[in-house]
């Protein structure tokens, strides 16, 4: 159990190295001088040399990675060219909506994607096994920003049931800012339940097909006995693994869906960050966001360990 | 024959396949011969005739330029499909090379093993646009940034398949005869990859034209002027109220075309590996 633990602990650190190098690689392969693409072509020379010593681009590159992983291990991650201050007080300013929605979306996932998943495989064949998985396919083909118009028109601008966008203004209380999360949680919810939907399925037919499944169901136990205690709880990890790779397609997905709805997440502060050449916010939000998925993923690993005892004593 | 026609008869039963590959079939060449079907320029403006509605003229309506959406749409999807169609050239063409070596040399697995981790743990539309921002916007930067983001995709099913093909008694005999690797490797292994990859490359056209279209929608793929999925959706975003089917047709043609090659990747996985059939 130890073990299991510290060696997945050791693989998060090594994954992260990737991604932090990964990271600082990107912002450095811009064909030219960074500092000249990021000022723009109305920028003096001085200007240009000024910004390269500020971002130690003046640097050989081997120096300028040391430097970058001392400052990562400490949490800094350099300053925004153009928001004035620290990328980690940035990115920090901008966690709210982004966490707040990522969770909600995942709960409406989950919510939809369990139930739907479990139905299709005990009526396999049938006509609500075709229709959930007719309707999961159609959920993964689903543009999120082009579905989040679609709402944004029918249910704030036509009916009025919600705000079209924001967040509220500066200072609202929690609840206010939170209900302008609904539309577009409820957009990635319906987008990331189409994954959850289809493996579920998949992994409640490999358990249902189990002996032990066919032992409980002739010692005579109700089915809804059989389907949620015995069948679902072993069809949990795999579930649990597509979990995790969710969070990232639905951290992918509030990059997206933020623009639309104009949500001062993580995801706006990106793509600002792009249109403005920001390299530092880049890099960081880059970092930080593989960051969150890598520990969310290293929690599903270590939840394996209470959900099944066989993975606890290997 | 034989083989054509069983191909013919699992396409004929499977009705939602064939709906898929016939609406694929449409939109491609729908595409493909867009100056053929389109009966406006894409960029001919006539402002006296902007933001109408769907008519027998404007089959899909006009702009705020007066533009015909029918004719951007169509000319839309060379676009979209290009850019899916590269994609998966170059993430497999990469993921191949990076998988096999993976999967066949245990060293270079520990390495690339960790790498491609690392890259998975960016969502693919977060590293797309970061790319995208420091190589530029144009086709061609779009085409390899989505590669790069696939290629890890490609890896991972080419070092799983290489790790069952490299234990096969074919390969433990060619290697028994003394044939060199790199030839055990080109004749043996990359032809056993080949079911795989079709399927893998399928899917990864669905997503190439998901995220092309949403890099284009937030500005920061193809240039705006081109008419795109994702160019004409943002264009249009503004004008939903009056003019819904800006916005609308080419959202519908997305859905279309990804709706169709995942229902067509899924009768590829279930045709050529069964043993995967359970998994997803």
């Amino acid at each position: 159990m130890r073990r299991y633990v510290v060696d997945r602990l050791l693989g998060m650190v090594l994954v992260m190295l990737v991604v932090a190098t990964m990271a600082f690689l990107i912002v450095r392969v811009i064909p030219g001088d960074p500092a000249g693409i990021m000022l723009g072509p109305d920028a003096t020379p001085a200007d240009v040399a000024g910004l390269r010593t500020r971002l130690g681009l003046d640097r050989p590159i081997p120096v300028q990675y040391v430097i970058f992983l001392r400052d990562l291990v400490v949490g800094d991650l350099g300053q925004s060219i153009f928001l004035g201050r620290s990328v980690l007080q940035a990115l920090a300013d901008r966690t709210e909506p982004t966490l707040a929605l990522t969770l909600m979306a995942t709960l409406i996932a989950l919510a939809i994607g369990i139930p739907a998943g479990i139905v299709a495989a005990v009526r396999r064949g049938g006509a609500l096994d075709q229709t959930t998985r007719g309707l999961a396919m159609l959920g993964a083909s689903i543009p999120s920003f082009w579905l989040a118009l679609l709402f944004m028109q029918t249910f704030a601008v036509a009916l009025g049931w919600f705000p079209v966008a924001g967040y509220g203004e500066p200072g609202a209380p929690f609840l206010e800012r939170m209900r302008h999360l609904i539309m577009p949680a409820v957009v990635l919810g319906l987008i990331s339940s189409a994954l959850i939907t289809r493996f579920t399925r998949a992994s409640m037919l490999d358990v249902l097909g189990e002996d032990y499944v066919r032992t409980a169901r002739s010692k005579g136990l109700a089915e809804r006995v059989v389907v949620m205690k015995h069948a679902l709880r072993n069809a949990m990890i795999p579930i649990l693994t597509v979990v995790g790779l969710t969070v990232a397609v639905l951290l992918g997905g509030a990059v997206v869906t933020e623009t639309v709805f104009g949500l001062p997440g993580v995801g706006n502060l990106v793509v600002q960050a792009v249109l403005r050449r920001d390299y530092p916010v880049i890099q960081g939000a880059l970092i930080v966001i593989a960051g969150i998925y890598v520990l969310v993923n290293l929690v599903i690993d270590l939840l394996y360990t209470l959900i099944d005892p066989r993975v606890r004593y290997r | 024959m034989t083989r054509l026609r069983t191909a013919a008869l699992f396409v004929w039963r499977n009705k939602l396949l064939t709906l898929a590959i016939v609406l694929l079939a449409i939109v491609t060449v729908l595409a493909v011969f867009a100056p053929l079907f389109a009966a406006f320029e894409p960029g001919a403006m006539r402002i006296a005739r902007r933001l109408r509605p769907p008519s027998d003229v404007h089959l899909f309506g006009t702009d705020e330029f007066g533009r015909d959406v029918f004719a951007r749409v169509i000319h839309g999807g060379r676009i979209s499909l290009a850019a899916g169609g590269l994609t998966v050239l170059f993430a497999c063409a990469g993921g191949v090379v990076l998988g096999i070596l993976a999967g066949f040399y245990d060293r270079a697995d520990r390495v690339i093993g960790k790498v491609v981790d690392g890259m998975m743990a960016f969502p693919d539309i977060l590293l797309a646009i970061a790319l995208v921002a420091v190589l530029g916007p144009s086709l061609t930067n779009v085409v390899v940034a989505l590669g790069v983001v696939y290629m890890p995709r490609v890896a991972r099913v080419v070092r799983a398949s290489t790790l069952v093909i490299r234990e096969l008694p074919f390969v433990e005999a060619a290697r028994a005869l003394g044939v060199p690797t790199h030839r055990i490797l080109s004749r043996h292994v990359l032809r056993n990859l080949a079911s795989p990859l079709i399927v893998q490359g399928t899917f990864i056209f669905a997503y190439a034209i998901l995220a092309e279209a949403g890099l284009s929608f937030l500005g920061v793929g193809v240039s705006p002027e081109t008419p795109t999925w994702g160019n004409m959706i943002n264009a249009g975003q503004q004008y939903a109220r009056q003019a819904w089917w800006i916005m609308m047709f080419p959202g519908v043609a997305i859905v279309i075309c990804v709706f169709s090659l995942q229902i067509i990747g899924d009768a590829l996985r279930d045709a050529l590996d069964p043993k995967l059939r359970r998994t997803v």
